[in-house]
């Protein structure tokens, strides 16, 4: 069965008043709106989310938002593969398509993390680490740090490269209006930025971020009973690395994102080559180098050198992140694997604006952990 | 003890896991790593640190090679071979690629009350690493 998505939508990220219910109501409403499906016609709510317990002492949100939205007595169910939530929705709902368990299925990816300190928020999410790392003050960017300086060191690669994606994909975020940061920056003052954990800097980072995005999933044969304005997903697929990083033999090699791609690429038919745009996981800068090579778009240690070369660029015959990615739209965990999926849905519709690119085959690549699970899905246009 | 473990296979990881990363195997060895000289794979020095954990907090990842590496003690188990990797704190940000460390042990590595993880539920003592 050819699963399809019929609505998209995500809201404004950033700094937001709204708390965890209203978000994902907001995003879930939306999406319903946009497709002017009724909401008692969702049989499977899906909610994307890794640690709303832990940030605001909110859990149950699936049922939460099931009331809120009016779609009880759908079932409802909540997904966490902690960064890599959203992508693992976006299987799950495949998955409740393709079975023929569900007709209609409304997912919804959020978090509520902004009220948190830097300090605190790293710390929730630190703790997906193994005991032997959280004793050691381990966190996301340091492991993000050691894999960037062996990055360089092991492939010779300039560290303005790193700086080239930050700097593409802030300047892509000024045409996003749902994106946190809507500001051009260069390559002067990323390299000037403040060390976080050297070699990397500030604008290496994504930032703490509050928002939801929510996509509607049903058959080919439904989808036509509501519209000509859909997208098929032409395979999706999920992976695990090892959950303690340093065990890998490779610390520039994500085995997810590797074993993920390889299957949605065997199930949607298509190759690397044919993919038009991609959507890819900057919550660091160097993980959009070790995506864009473990994804089969170059060969290992050279992405540096596709950055450099301009082959991501909007305009570059692969444009990554054309959304402005986590690193100028936010990271609002649970969301943004949801958010991926609809920058490529208002892509292969033509609804892009100025960000539009001509794109028929459009991947998205969300990372869990530093790698730990990772899901690649692969769309394409009507 | 820094320990890690050896299955049948001859895999060595660190740390200890109760069946073998690469083969499924349950482990029948240990190896205490704490009394011998690593080289570092990478390090950073992070700046922007959780509650309970010194600033700046340097880290490395450190890789053993059982075959060659220098014991200190005579008393080690299951030196058979093998290389093994381990992640730690750094007693220095004077550090490059390639340089050759030594463990060193530390009681408490971080405010086991500070952060979010339950403190009970964990051990809190390890080794940094020292450059020689
Ligand atoms: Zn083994």
């Amino acid at each position: 069965m050819t699963v399809c998505i019929i609505g998209a939508s995500m809201t404004e990220f950033g700094r937001r008043d709204a708390w965890i219910r209203g978000l994902l109501a907001e995003a879930g409403s939306d999406c319903l709106d946009s497709s002017e499906v009724a909401p008692e016609a969702v049989e499977h709510l899906l909610v994307s989310n890794m640690a709303s317990g832990e940030f605001e002492g909110q859990t149950g949100i699936m049922n939460a938002l099931a009331h809120d939205l009016g779609l009880h007595p759908a079932y409802a169910e909540r997904v966490d593969q902690t960064s890599a939530s959203g992508g693992a929705g976006v299987y799950s709902a495949w998955q409740s398509i393709a079975s023929g368990a569900s007709e209609m299925t409304l997912l919804v990816g959020g978090e509520r993390m902004t009220h948190r300190s830097t300090a605190e928020a790293t710390d929730v999410i630190a703790s997906i680490t193994h005991p032997v790392e959280y004793k050691h003050g381990l966190t996301l960017p340091s492991f993000a740090g050691l894999t960037a300086r062996r990055y360089l060191h092991q492939y010779d690669a300039p560290r303005e490269s790193l700086a080239r994606v930050a700097v593409k994909n802030h300047a892509n975020g000024t045409d996003n209006p749902h994106a946190q940061f809507r500001k051009e920056i260069t390559i002067e003052e990323a390299m000037e930025s403040p060390i976080v954990a050297d070699p990397l800097r500030l604008y290496d980072f994504c930032p703490i971020t509050d928002g939801s995005a929510a996509l509607l999933f049903c058959s080919e044969e439904v989808a036509k009973s509501y519209t000509d304005e859909y997208v098929r997903i032409a395979g999706v697929s999920g992976a695990t690395d090892t959950h303690v990083v340093h065990e890998r033999d490779d610390p520039t090699t994500m085995g997810g994102v590797r074993e993920s791609s390889k299957q949605a690429y065997e199930r949607s038919g298509y190759d690397p080559d044919d993919v038009d745009i991609a959507e890819l996981h900057d919550m660091f800068t160097i993980l959009e180098f070790l995506q864009f090579e473990d994804l089969g778009f170059a060969e290992k240690g050279r992405a540096w050198k596709a950055i450099e070369d301009g082959r991501t660029e909007r305009d570059g015959d692969l444009p990554v992140n054309t959304s402005g990615g986590l690193k100028s739209k936010g990271h609002p965990l649970g969301a943004s694997g949801v958010a991926q999926v609809y920058e490529l849905v208002q892509q292969l519709l033509g609804a892009a604006g100025p960000r539009q690119v001509g794109a028929e085959v459009g991947l998205a690549c969300n990372v869990g952990g530093f790698g730990n699970c990772v899901t690649t899905t692969i769309v394409e246009g009507p | 003890m820094l320990e890690a473990i050896r299955c049948p296979n001859g895999h060595v990881h660190q740390p200890p896991h109760p069946r073998c990363p690469d083969c499924g195997e349950r482990p029948t060895d240990r190896v205490d790593l704490a009394d011998r000289i690593g080289t570092i794979v990478t390090w950073t020095s992070a700046t922007a640190t959780p509650p309970g954990v010194r600033e700046p907090n340097s880290l490395a990842i450190v890789e053993f090679d059982l075959g060659t590496s220098e014991v200190v003690t005579t008393e080690n188990e299951g030196s058979e071979g093998g290389t093994v990797r381990t992640i730690g704190g750094l007693t220095t940000r004077e550090i490059a690629i390639g340089d050759r460390v030594r463990p060193v042990y530390v009681e408490e590595l971080r405010d086991p009350e500070a952060g979010i993880r339950e403190p009970t539920s964990q051990d809190w003592s390890g080794y940094r690493f020292e450059p020689i």
